[in-house]
């Protein structure tokens, strides 16, 4: 069984709502989809058990009702597993991650700037990567936001 | 920790003595730094929406120009994530030629920051000679690929530009040169105490903390944190090359220069690898313009770290998203962590020491001071010139190491 079937398995053995919502893309790259309720316990497990100890990024993406993030997780060996959750865009409300990976800070700002997410536990600091005087309530990488015209 | 008065000291973000804006804001209780507070974001220029809006050819132009140095590391990082999606075998020899480009573009990356730590520390003739080097680097990039910086050598299934056999010589040609030189700047890198005693217990991050902290690059593996994208999760040739991750545990800046020199000599031991196995036969292949519905993950190991970029496709010619995270951005908290408790006398050594982009990263640095002084207004050069005299003041003085080596490098 090659390292990626292996992950895929102790996955859904361990959260038995995953079956058939975990797949292989290609070698060393695995996605799947979870509910934000299970997400922290997805993404501890990931860190703690199956040693996904790097946080490459959080990606955010507008999809018309939802937003959806994905939460890229890295193993030493390689593998890249993307974690993708979807929240509805009128309480875009996520918990943050930064008690397991440090890093996470500066992706879940990105996350409020850009995609007007609110992450609940988000430690104070300056916010990134907008102006201070940006305007409330536009959030740039919305798909209904554009830039104003010259 | 007595609280005392708190005030901002405003260094940037605008000013001539670095390269690109940003603004540092530190607390700092008499000569130490008590904390840092890292504000980013003046480089932004909305590059991800702007691929939305964009074809995929036209956003592999633009997204070489996320960074000026590491150009082709974007553009080959978002060119693979679309070739996954669209399902492209590109051609070995185009691999070949990408990743000859990449460690050209290592090459002129680390010794352009070997000379920008040379600055920081006062050792300027090393600045001198290692950009002098940087050059030959630089001129071979151009004459493969046209250009000296955004070479433009990726296209969506390969590279645009063939390599001649007489090209092949020249790069050889350059690289012999380089390597003889590299090998000296190894022996004054790790020889010479003047720089051994500047540099090391500096910008400490224990291997621990290096793994906590998610630290990337040559910052990383000088704490002995064992992670290269190129052997952990290959792309382009590098799974086909021979090559060794340098990995250091003197976990400061020191050890972080060990790193950067050690990894020119297999820079160049992988381009004489390439230039050897070289295989015929076509260097791209044709791309749809409009790229199916999918998604891809991409990694590339850029000179300062690890660059990932995200890329999903809608099946039309435009992207529906487009994602980077550039390696100083990963690097933030790091610094941070390097920079508390320490000198600020060390402070343009440590930022330097992770060779940070903040181009690519917005693509800034907010410091703040805390201290019951009166409010004062540093630059950049102001704390350059602080640096250097208040090592010079502890028997840290470049002068002779300077003129030695400026009388080394004349032969």
């Amino acid at each position: 069984m090659s390292q990626e079937e292996k992950v895929k398995e102790s996955l859904v053995n361990k959260f038995g709502y995953l079956e058939g919502k975990v797949n292989i893309p290609r070698p060393r790259r695995i996605f799947l989809d979870t509910d934000l309720k299970n997400l922290a316990d997805i993404i501890l497990y990931a860190k703690d058990e199956l040693r996904f100890n790097h946080l490459l990024t959080i990606t955010g993406l507008d999809e018309g009702e939802n937003l959806s993030f994905i939460y890229h997780l890295a193993h030493d060996s390689g593998l890249i597993l993307n974690i993708k959750v979807s929240v509805l865009k009128s309480s875009p409300v996520l918990k943050t991650i930064t008690p397991f990976f440090v890093s996470a800070e500066i992706y879940e700002r990105e996350l409020v700037d850009l995609f007007g997410a609110e992450v609940e536990g988000l430690p104070a600091g300056n916010r990134y990567p907008l102006t201070d005087d940006w305007p409330q309530g536009e959030f740039p990488l919305r798909k209904d936001w554009h830039p104003a015209k010259e | 920790m007595p609280k005392s008065k708190k005030f901002n000291i405003p260094m940037g973000p605008q000013h001539p003595a670095l390269k690109e804006p940003e603004g540092f804001s530190v607390a700092l209780k008499g000569e130490k730094i008590l904390g840092v507070e890292i504000r980013l974001g003046y480089n932004h220029r909305g590059i991800e929406k702007a691929c939305e809006q964009n074809t995929y050819i036209q956003d592999l132009y633009l997204i070489e120009r996320v960074c000026g140095i590491c150009s082709h590391t974007h553009a080959t990082c978002f060119v693979q994530a679309v070739e996954e999606i669209a399902g492209l075998q590109v051609p070995r020899r185009g691999l070949y030629l990408r990743t000859l480009i990449a460690e050209l573009e290592r090459i002129h990356s680390h010794l352009l920051w070997l000379g920008v730590a040379g600055h920081e520390i006062g050792f300027d003739t090393l600045l001198m000679y290692s950009w002098r080097d940087r050059e030959i680097v630089m001129d071979t990039l151009a004459l493969l690929t046209g250009n000296r910086v955004n070479y433009g050598m990726n296209t969506i299934g390969g590279v645009r530009h063939d390599i001649t056999p007489a090209q092949s010589k020249e790069v050889l040609k350059a690289i012999d040169l380089l390597e003889e030189r590299t090998k000296y700047y190894i022996e004054v890198a790790t020889q010479e105490t003047t720089i051994i005693k500047r540099l090391s217990g500096v910008g400490v991050v224990s291997y621990d903390d290096a793994l906590r902290l998610e630290a990337v690059g040559p910052t990383g593996r000088a704490s002995g944190l064992d992670r290269d994208v190129r052997r952990d999760d290959p792309y382009a040739a590098y799974g086909e090359l021979s090559f060794n991750v340098i990995t250091d545990n003197h976990c400061d800046v020191f050890g972080r220069t060990i790193v950067r020199v050690k990894e020119l000599m297999e820079s160049y031991k992988m381009i004489r690898q390439i230039i050897k196995n070289m295989p015929d036969g076509p260097i791209a292949v044709k791309a749809p313009r409009k790229i199916p519905a999918g998604e891809a993950v991409s990694r590339y190991e850029a000179p300062r770290g690890e660059d990932v970029h995200y890329v999903k496709a809608n099946g039309s010619e435009m992207p529906e998203r487009v994602k980077v995270r550039a390696p100083t951005l990963a690097n933030i908290q790091v610094v941070k962590h390097m920079l508390k408790d320490r000198y600020l006398a060390d402070m343009p050594i440590v930022i330097a020491a992770i060779d940070p982009c903040f181009s690519c990263t917005d693509r800034m640095i907010n410091i703040e001071y805390d201290s019951n002084k009166k409010s004062e207004v540093i630059n950049w050069a102001t704390l350059h010139e602080y640096s250097l005299k208040w090592h010079r003041d502890r028997g840290v003085d470049f002068s002779k190491l300077n003129k030695q080596f400026q009388r080394r490098m004349s032969i």
